[in-house]
């Protein structure tokens, strides 16, 4: 810490009605440094970058750029004094070519009064910043043929031609694959020994210890703590956000042999129409499936679960051939999908909990055709009792919970039917460590009982974490299956990368 | 059921002012009886388009419709003396099938139900125009059995299509607020996708929607008929989708889906008739009336997203607190 600090937040205070959302929370941020900002769901770290981009004003406190007191009223304050966001959600056109997003709302113009957009400047402006983050694009492509971590670059790409010095990068790898992951990690660290300050919010604790200098952690809208980049460990970032020790993150498996309850033969899907894929799930099993994405797992679920077609294959429930044809098929046999986008496919957000908890098995909840709020709503507090779903009510609408609720209300969902097969397509996306935890102790719980359970998980550490068993898959095949005894990371990036077990 | 205390409160405010101005008849018993008629008829239909509203669709044939089985009906009774209750059992049938395939063609084949009811409109009123031979039709002085005291007749001191609203009302709000179907005709509406993922029939459902829409649609167009007993197919049913697109969006169905009571509609439906009385019994200029209509209905609607957006802020609020795991729920409420 040679250098005096670029940004300075000063006993920052936010009120919220009826809550304290920051409470004398103070950051500071060196030049060239990466720091990582960590906390659980609502411990506030979003009002903070709130406050930060000029979205949210503080009650009190200060903020210092360099030595001088500033005030953030808005966003363009925010980007003129050289802070770049980079949201957790892209917030891009993909109907634009790369050089339109690059420079939206500041487009290069010419001729005078008519206001025609220069495309010849913006895209020869786009290129050397495209060049800096190492992105081989043309930026005349669209957006949309880029693939997701592209296009994360391309947001950086944004934020450091507005001549960003400070980088806020919220959930940057949430929908990266291992790879991208890496370069993307590797792209920080290139910034910052450009000079660039760079605020890094993640839940995924590998990521942070690999990049992070120092670590900041909120809790309940205080500081908890900060640790020097020797200190940066699991357990230690994990103390500070919740303030006691995760005694096992992970619940082990009982073991033994087990009869499969899902056989998939020779199933292809669309995504991969020349692979086929063979594999068994026993009851009271976790099988992980890693890979890349694109490699074809949410395909492979999406199609036993039914709501995609299988191209050719058979799957067998406890010994028995069963035609799948749609989702419902799926849902009588006791096959359920919790799917990756939860917001989009697993819930109906605007519904409230018990609405959603009842949906798929609605008609257990019917007295003579008519719909039973008061079975329902038993069933529901039932749910929320023994998930332990934080929320306000059986009547809430779900988009107003956090994102780890959420999930756990989508297992709600299948947890009220009588599963068999449980097809979990990255479990905790989004979700802050303690729901994390709990998550896998109710996935652990439910393979106890004779359920099998197949994770999807892009995020290496929990599938070794809370896997049985792991097949890896590859372009549309599975590369190989890993017993625990052969747990180890670089097998399954060896594997996800193509190359034999062997290696 | 805010939004449903809102327009019922605004209801009630312009029948108290229409009831204490004087000379304005609207108390009179022909007055209220027109009116209780004009909110069965389009009561009946707007509660169909409601429900396809609440799925993310609308129905922009349902005027073409009227003029199209107003004419089959004139002609299957008059001309080919066919007995009342097949010729009725016909023309709801026909266009429960013409539901039928909207429904098909906007959940199977993917097509914007916006399209697809749009080039009804035009279809059916071409049609009908045709197949009238552009001659306006009717049903004179017969009464053919009980279709015409059914359709236009009285209940005591009651016109039979308020009747028919109220039955129709209290199934489909027991279809709506209580079923399996109903629940899932908001989820649809809300998120097809998600609703698809928890293994509901969505195609069924929606397309299901427009062909009920339509079996609403058919009881009304009879009422019309009768009650206009002229048809000319030209002009007969013109703007009656926008009339019930208007009324439900009044009563509080979102035209992004997934919105909407039975109760709203009823009530967005006597808002607009008991307006149109307004600027009848006023004395204001007839061709007025659709300005008067447009007007209240943008007040309506700004009002509703003006407060929508001030619950929407302290929604944002809530949800701060609730995702702080320090604060007690219950108090974040």
């Amino acid at each position: 810490m040679t250098s005096s600090p670029i940004l300075q937040l000063k006993g920052i205070c936010k009120r919220f009605p009826g809550v304290i959302a920051l409470s004398d929370v103070s950051l500071e941020v060196n030049r060239g440094e990466v720091v990582a900002l960590i906390g659980e769901n609502g411990a506030g770290k979003s009002t903070l970058m709130k406050i930060l981009g000029g979205i949210h004003q503080p009650d009190e406190g200060e903020i210092f750029i360099g030595e001088r007191p500033v005030s953030i009223r808005n966003v363009s304050d925010a980007v003129t004094m050289g802070i770049g966001f980079v949201h957790q959600e892209l917030n891009n056109l993909d109907n634009l070519e790369v050089a339109g997003n690059i420079f939206l709302g500041r487009e290069p113009l010419w001729f005078g009064p008519l206001k025609l957009i220069d495309r010849r400047a913006m895209i020869s402006g786009s290129r050397p910043h495209l060049k800096r983050l190492g992105l081989d694009v043309d930026p005349r492509v669209l957006l949309k043929t880029l693939s997701l971590a592209q296009q994360q670059l391309v947001e950086i790409a944004k934020a450091l031609s507005q001549n960003a010095r400070i980088l806020v990068l919220d959930e940057p790898t949430s929908s990266l694959t291992a790879g991208e992951t890496a370069r993307l990690l590797a792209t920080v660290k290139d910034l910052r020994d450009q000079g660039v300050s760079v605020i890094y919010i993640s839940h995924r604790l590998g990521e942070i210890s690999q990049v992070a200098d120092r670590v900041v952690a909120l809790r309940d809208g205080r500081n908890a703590g900060e640790l020097p980049r020797e200190q940066i460990t699991h357990e230690n970032m994990v103390r500070l956000m919740i303030g006691r020790d995760l005694r096992s993150f992970y619940v082990p498996g009982a073991g033994g042999k087990r009869a499969a309850r899902l056989q998939v033969k020779n199933a292809r899907t669309a995504a991969w129409p020349g692979r086929a894929v063979s594999f068994e799930a026993a009851g009271g099993e976790i099988l992980g499936f890693a890979g890349l994405v694109g490699a074809g797992r949410s395909e492979l679920a999406e199609s036993i679960f039914g709501v995609r077609k299988l191209i050719e294959g058979d799957i067998l429930l406890d010994g028995s051939a069963r035609v799948l044809r749609n989702c419902r098929d799926a849902i009588a046999a006791g096959i359920y999908l919790v799917p990756e986008d939860r917001r989009r496919t697993g819930l109906v957000t605007e519904m409230t909990v018990r609405e959603n908890v009842t949906l798929p098995g609605l008609w257990n909840y019917t007295r003579a055709a008519l719909i039973s709020r008061r079975a329902e709503t038993i069933e529901t507090r039932r749910q929320i009792d023994s998930m332990n779903i934080r929320t306000p009510g059986v009547e809430t609408r779900v988009m107003n919970l956090s994102g780890g609720n959420q999930q756990k209300v989508v297992l709600a969902k299948w947890l009220a039917l009588t599963p068999s097969v449980l097809i979990v397509d990255e479990p905790t996306r989004g979700v802050d460590v303690g729901a994390k935890a709990e998550i896998y102790r109710l996935l652990r719980a439910l393979a106890d009982k004779g359920v099998a359970v197949i994770v999807i998980s892009s995020d290496m550490e929990e599938v070794l974490g809370i896997s049985d068993r792991i097949a890896v898959m590859h372009e549309g095949a599975i590369a190989g299956v890993l017993d625990r005894a052969e747990f180890s990371e670089q097998r399954v990036m060896n594997l996800a990368f193509g190359k034999t077990a062997a290696a | 059921m805010k939004k449903e205390l809102g327009i019922g409160g605004l209801l009630l405010a312009l029948c108290v002012t229409l009831a204490v101005i004087p000379q304005s008849h609207f108390l009179s018993a022909a007055n209220l009886r027109n009116q209780a008629q004009l909110i069965g008829m389009f009561g009946i239909f707007s509660i169909g388009m409601g429900i396809i509203i609440i799925t993310g669709g609308i129905d922009l044939s349902v005027g073409s419709v009227f003029a199209l089985q107003g004419v089959i009906l004139s002609i299957l009774l008059v001309e080919q003396h066919w007995p009342w209750p097949v010729a009725t059992l016909a023309v709801i049938g026909g266009v429960v099938f013409l539901g039928v395939i909207h429904g098909f063609l906007i959940a199977k084949v993917h097509l914007q139900p916006f399209i697809v009811t749009l080039c009804g409109l035009l279809i059916y009123r071409g049609l009908a125009r045709y197949i009238a031979n552009d001659e306006t039709k009717g049903f004179g002085e017969g009464s053919f059995g009980w279709l015409r005291p059914i359709a236009a007749g009285y209940v005591g001191p009651v016109p039979t299509s308020f009747v028919i609203l109220i039955v129709v009302a209290v199934v489909m709000f027991i279809v709506l607020h209580r079923s399996v179907y109903g629940r899932y005709l908001y989820a649809v509406g809300r998120n097809e996708e998600a609703a698809k993922f928890s293994g509901i029939n969505t195609n069924l459902v929606i397309g299901s929607a427009y062909a009920l829409s339509m079996l609403l649609a058919a009881i009304s167009g009879i009422i019309l008929a009768f009650y206009t007993n002229s048809i000319s197919p030209s002009g007969h049913g013109t703007f009656y989708e926008l009339y019930g697109i208007a009324a439900a969006v009044l009563g509080g169905c979102s035209l992004r889906g997934g919105e909407g009571s039975i109760i709203g509609i009823l009530l967005g439906t006597a808002l607009l008739q008991v307006l149109q009385n307004l600027v009848n019994l006023l004395g204001i200029p007839s061709s007025l009336n659709f300005a008067v209509m447009g007007t209240v209905i943008l007040l309506g609607v700004l009002t509703d997203e003006l407060l929508g957006r001030r619950v929407s802020k302290r929604g944002a609020a809530a949800g701060v607190k609730t995702a702080a795991p320090g604060v007690p729920i219950s108090e974040a409420v």
